[in-house]
């Protein structure tokens, strides 16, 4: 079965299409994922968690073990794995209302207990799969389905951001944030999503990489000012880099 | 023959998951289960084993649902507020068929209620406490050495099906010292679980999921679910009975109740009222027929438990217009005594005569 031929498509991604929409975020995640578990040589060993959310169906797309979990419970279902499964690599995926809003006692804790798991966050600012309601990300001012005014600090709260959130608590590993915002953000982006793998294979514990990304359907824009959202709008709210590395926090 | 050992209820079910070859445990600190999670909290990580405690019962059913799905035993505990937290995660483990335990030491309610013995979650428990059309095997001890005794089965029934399944009883149990026989070890293996997502080394890759959006293929999963609930009530059907040969007035009752009818019919018994007591011991499957064949032969059948009236419906639904069915229940955390059941079975008996 294992070919050794270089294939343009990661050995780790099926060649199913995928359902994203045109500029979506998730498609390019994935491939880095598939890129970089194919780099590692661990694809036997790896083991996804989906969310509930667009990425629900990311198992159609990576040839390795993956496994659903309920709305938000993704990070509690990788702690049931990895724990009887220390030898694995075990990595979750979630959307800012997986993450952030409903799953936020799971990824808290997860992170708390310094689990040695995986953990990459897509922050599109907004509920996806549900039709464009307002998420924890959502910026404010930003209209959406449930926030047709735009995002009103009064009532609704300012943006959660992750990264310092997670950052006030001493043992993860490793915090960071990039943006797809353009070839150089991705490459940034499939860098730190090795880290923390690399961190994880190593025992280092929990690792945690939020990707800012466009989602051109309710960020309502064309795929190009996706991009430019993501960029600009968002970056200026979630700011982009190195919270903590090798265990230690990073002074802003 | 095992040792013989004096043990709480809670522990029981404890040192009974620890000789199933249980894995991994989470748990949330909840009244009157407490000793359980203290107990796995002191003998799992002793053997090598998963214990955490989770942020809720909620991340607790979904570490389980982890574990399970890694292909290894799992195992949570909770009683009824931490249990209709864990319903989306049973109902989610029913729908992806995982193997999992669940055990609900149950307290008096609705709402935060009391920390007394209670069986109101009878219905939450048999008729599928979250949502979809699933059902997870019940398994209710009436002591602890079945507190034990049950655990250890409850692994084996959810490995063999692919299936959540429920211990359920009851603060009183839970908490209650009594002498029980340990099952000698070594728990017979676990089956293969070529399923598990355990990383696809030399084999495609395998998906845990219970989401099915292509039109039809939920529908086959249920058809699938259906036909296994028809093999697990075909075959997993458990009760007891006592004295039921001659009886007239038969009493029906689980868990702590079938404690307390049993020493009411032999108060009866020896006060010439010819009383018997079934059991169910499996609470689903619902051992139907056997209740059905002995109501044919009673005068009266008269239900004792913990709650407003629900094991009672099962009960009319088994037997139907053949026989009168009464109940003698206690709610919000109160046990009937002893005195009170044989009271309503001297009534019961005058009235028929
Ligand atoms: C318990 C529960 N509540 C709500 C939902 C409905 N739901 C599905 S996806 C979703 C949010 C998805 O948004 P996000 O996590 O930001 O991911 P995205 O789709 O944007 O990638 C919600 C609320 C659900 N499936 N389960
Ligand atoms: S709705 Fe947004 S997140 Fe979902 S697939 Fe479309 S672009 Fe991607």
């Amino acid at each position: 079965m294992e070919e050794k031929a270089i294939y343009s498509r990661p050995d780790s991604l099926t060649d199913r299409p995928m359902h994203y929409c045109p500029g979506c975020g998730h498609g390019t995640v994935h491939k880095l994922i598939a890129e970089v578990v194919d780099e590692m040589g661990i694809r036997e060993k790896t083991i996804g968690i989906a969310p509930v959310g667009c990425a629900v169906l990311a198992y159609f797309y990576m040839r390795f073990d993956v496994m659903e979990a309920a709305h938000g419970r993704t990070p509690a279902v990788a702690t049931g794995v990895k724990r009887v499964l220390p030898d694995k690599l075990v990595f979750s995926y979630q959307g800012d209302g997986d993450l952030a809003a409903i799953g936020m006692a799971e990824t808290i804790h997860a992170a708390n207990r310094g689990e040695n798991i995986s953990v990459v966050f897509i922050n599109n600012a907004v509920y996806g799969m549900t039709g464009g309601q307002m998420a924890p990300t959502t910026l404010t001012g930003q209209k959406t389905a449930t926030s047709p005014g735009g995002r009103l600090v009064e009532t609704m709260g300012p943006p959660v951001k992750m990264c310092e959130l997670l950052n006030t608590l001493d043992r993860p590993y490793h915090i960071e944030r990039v943006a797809l915002d353009g070839p150089a953000g991705v490459r940034k982006a499939r860098k730190a999503i090795r880290t923390i793998f690399e961190a994880q294979r190593d025992g280092k514990g929990y690792g945690f990489v939020e990707v800012l990304s466009p989602c051109p359907t309710y960020q309502r824009c064309t795929p190009v000012e996706s991009l430019k959202f993501v960029g600009n709008d968002m970056a200026a709210t979630f700011p982009l880099g190195l919270f903590r590395r090798g265990g230690e926090r990073i002074d802003a | 023959m095992g040792d013989r050992v004096l043990m709480t209820g809670n522990d029981a079910v404890g040192e009974g998951a620890v000789r199933a070859g249980c894995d991994a445990y989470y748990g949330y600190p909840i009244t009157p289960q407490n000793e359980l999670t203290a107990y796995m909290a002191l003998h799992m990580p002793a053997k090598g084993r998963v214990f955490i405690q989770a942020e809720s019962e909620v991340a607790a059913i979904n570490m389980v649902f982890g574990t399970a799905a890694a292909g290894k035993r799992a195992m949570t505990s909770s009683s009824s507020p931490g249990i209709s937290l864990k319903q989306e995660g049973i109902s989610f483990l029913a729908g992806a068929e995982l193997p999992a335990v669940i055990v609900n030491v149950q307290r008096g309610g609705p709402g935060l209620g009391n920390i007394s013995p209670s069986q109101a979650d009878y219905f939450q428990a048999v008729k599928g406490g979250g949502h979809g059309d699933y059902h997870q095997i019940v398994l209710a001890p009436d002591s602890v050495q079945e507190m034990h005794d049950l655990t250890i089965l409850a692994f084996e029934l959810a490995d063999r099906y692919r299936t959540p399944v429920m211990v359920l009883t009851d603060g009183r149990l839970g908490q209650m010292m009594e002498p029980l026989v340990l099952s000698e070890g070594p728990a017979p293996a676990p089956p293969d679980k070529p399923w598990a997502i355990n990383g696809a080394a030399g084999r495609e890759p395998n998906l845990i999921r219970s989401l099915y959006l292509v039109e039809g293929e939920l529908e086959q999963l249920n058809i699938r679910l259906q036909k296994k609930y028809a093999r697990i009530s075909e075959s997993e059907k458990r009760w007891e009975e006592r004295d039921t040969g001659d009886c007239d007035i038969l009493l029906v009752a689980y868990g702590t109740s079938a404690r307390i009818a049993k020493g009411a019919a032999a108060e009866a018994r020896a006060a010439g009222i010819r009383a018997g007591v079934f059991r169910p011991v499996s609470l689903w499957p619902f051992p139907g027929e056997r209740l059905r064949e002995l109501a044919s032969q009673a005068r009266r059948i008269l239900v004792v438990e913990m709650s407003a009236g629900q094991l009672i419906e099962d009960v009319r639904l088994s037997v139907g217009e053949r026989v009168p069915v009464d109940l003698e229940g206690r709610m919000g955390g109160g046990i009937p005594s002893v005195s009170d059941v044989l009271a309503r079975l001297r009534a019961l008996d005058t009235e028929g005569r």
